[in-house]
């Protein structure tokens, strides 16, 4: 072993189950998520309904009529083993062009005014690193991101916003995510995309999945409008 | 073929079918019927798959043309059903003809009714369901709540005459104001201090006005957490019992969040969902447990039922 801690299976009822990595939003633990998640897709998914990598534990929704819970016990404990050793592959990442400020990033001058730091330092200091795609939740194609410089660290509004526009590039404590339809939300907006991270018209209506990377590239509003017409 | 006509859709009228698998890692919920045994009932009566769509009319006031010669069956609790003027029974298989009006009243004891049609509701299927998902707006008719004067086509026309039949009662779930929930513990009971945890299965909870297909707020004694309310958001399903900070539980619906950020102290065995479907405000709940074998036992004797229910079906036409 190579002193990892063994995961928890915690129970969700007698159609799910819960495999815990640890207690900790940390990139070491969601790989391993990852790993074990795409080691099951990889193998035969009879009985199995659902797999959903959160952030440190991964979810499985089992059919018990298909599927008994040792059997799936066993399957897990083969991927464990498997995937112990083996970081999950490394994906290029996806660029997302995003227009910062004006009305696309309201919370733009909230956020420097918080830092200290100029509405040009937050958004090169947002735009340079390369993200992981820890979950995708709270709506269809909605990416959780971690990687967020620590001196962007910034609590949600006091108060939500009824409406945050599809597209709107938010913040909240140590997370960065997208906002995928329009939708209710309390994260500091601070820019938008014309890109679309969910979209039924496309053939794949999702952007990204979990596990994905992803980095931002700032445009100016021109394009921001040459691309929304596209 | 051109099936149903919406005169009244009551105060929500969704197509479901039995959910959307496969997308909650891309943050899809499941959708589908709340009461999912009514809605397989209701498709075998009329003998279609047991996925087939059909209509869940929440809280009566429903009324619809059949516009055409068609085998319907309504599956829920008592309630009012009505043809033209004559009263029909519930979870039986029924035949329309062209022009005859449909009426589905407030059940007696509780909220969610079942129509299905023979061939299915035709409408496409979105990332493989034909569920309506209210707040994605996808799905079902044109992503959005039944209104008056939509037009429902079914997928396939009619078959050969077919038996009138009935649902046995052993199939028609244990409807009660004030059910008794069977619940698993987990995933976060340890979260949970032994007080609280005796408090959520002794007490009895009211059922709040705050109550739809995401989830059904709760009220009673306050389930106190040990180490706070907030986790790593980690994954969520229906029938999950979330305790926010405030300590009163949460029953999740078919339509809740894939992630949630909430101790989740138990989760509803699935057999007692369609109890959990038929909840009202001003009703109450409470919570027994059992444990994974006991609830994997009711699960699949309830499954072989439904299952030969539907094998009894597909036999006789």
């Amino acid at each position: 072993m190579d002193g990892q801690p063994t995961p928890r299976i915690l129970l969700c009822g007698e159609t799910a189950l819960s495999i815990e990595f640890g207690d900790a939003i940390d990139a070491t633990i969601n790989r391993r998520v990852h790993a074990l998640a795409d080691h099951l897709r990889s193998g035969s998914l009879a009985g199995i309904l659902e797999l959903n990598p959160t952030y440190r534990s991964l979810f499985v929704q089992y059919d018990p009529w298909e599927l008994s819970h040792e059997r799936l016990l066993m399957l897990i404990e083969e991927g464990l083993s498997a995937t112990r050793a083996r970081p999950a592959v490394q994906r290029d990442p996806v660029e997302i062009p995003v227009c910062y400020g004006m009305e696309f990033g309201p919370d733009l001058d909230v956020v420097a005014a918080i830092h200290g730091l100029t509405s040009d330092a937050v958004v090169a200091l947002h735009a340079a690193p390369v993200y992981d795609v820890v979950m995708v939740g709270f709506t269809p194609g909605f990416p959780y991101l971690s990687g967020l410089d620590k001196r962007l660290e910034t609590p949600r509004k006091a108060s939500p916003r009824k409406v945050v526009p599809a597209g709107s590039v938010g913040i909240a404590d140590r997370q960065t995510g997208i906002y995928s339809i329009d939708s209710p939300g309390g994260w500091q907006i601070i820019g938008r995309t014309p890109v679309r991270l969910f979209d039924l018209e496309r053939a794949d209506p999702f952007l990204v999945k979990p596990g994905d990377r992803l980095l931002f590239t700032p445009i100016p509003r021109e394009d921001f409008e040459g691309l929304a017409h596209s | 073929m051109k099936a149903l006509r919406i005169l009244e859709p009551g105060p929500l009228a969704t197509i479901q079918d039995l959910g959307r698998r496969g997308y909650r890692d891309r943050g899809v919920p499941l959708s589908g019927a709340m009461d999912q045994t009514a809605l397989r009932v209701a498709n075998g009566l009329v003998g279609n798959a047991p996925q087939a769509a059909g209509i869940e009319i929440t809280a009566g006031g429903f009324r619809a043309e059949l516009t055409g010669e068609v085998r319907f069956a309504v599956t829920g609790p008592e309630m009012e059903i009505r043809v033209n003027q004559e009263a029909i029974p519930p979870w039986t298989t029924c035949t329309a003809s062209g022009g005859d009006i449909l009426t589905v009243g407030l059940a007696k004891q509780g909220l969610r009714a079942y129509l299905a049609l023979s061939g299915g509701i035709d409408v496409p299927p979105v990332m493989g369901s034909r569920s309506t998902y209210l707040r994605g707006g996808f799905g079902g008719f044109r992503g959005r709540a039944l209104m008056k004067g939509d037009i429902l086509a079914i997928a396939r026309t009619p078959g050969p005459p077919f038996p009138m039949w009935r649902a046995p009662s052993s199939l028609i779930p244990p409807y009660s104001e004030h059910p008794k929930l069977r619940v698993v513990l987990g995933p976060q009971d340890d979260y949970i201090t032994p007080d609280g945890l005796a408090l959520f299965l002794g007490a009895e909870y009211a059922v709040t006005a705050r109550c739809d297909r995401m989830g059904i707020r709760l009220e009673g004694p306050r389930i106190a957490h040990r180490f706070g309310a907030d986790i790593i958001s980690d994954g969520t399903l229906p029938g999950a019992v979330q305790v926010p900070g405030n300590g009163q539980p949460a029953l999740l619906g078919a339509d809740c969040q894939t992630t949630g950020g909430y101790v989740k102290v138990a989760t509803v065995i699935s057999s007692d969902l369609p109890l959990v479907a038929q909840i009202v405000p001003g009703g109450t709940v409470s919570f027994e447990t059992v444990t994974l074998l006991q609830a994997r036992e009711i699960t699949l004797k309830r499954e072989y039922q439904l299952r030969s229910f539907h094998a009894a079906g597909s036999h006789s036409t």
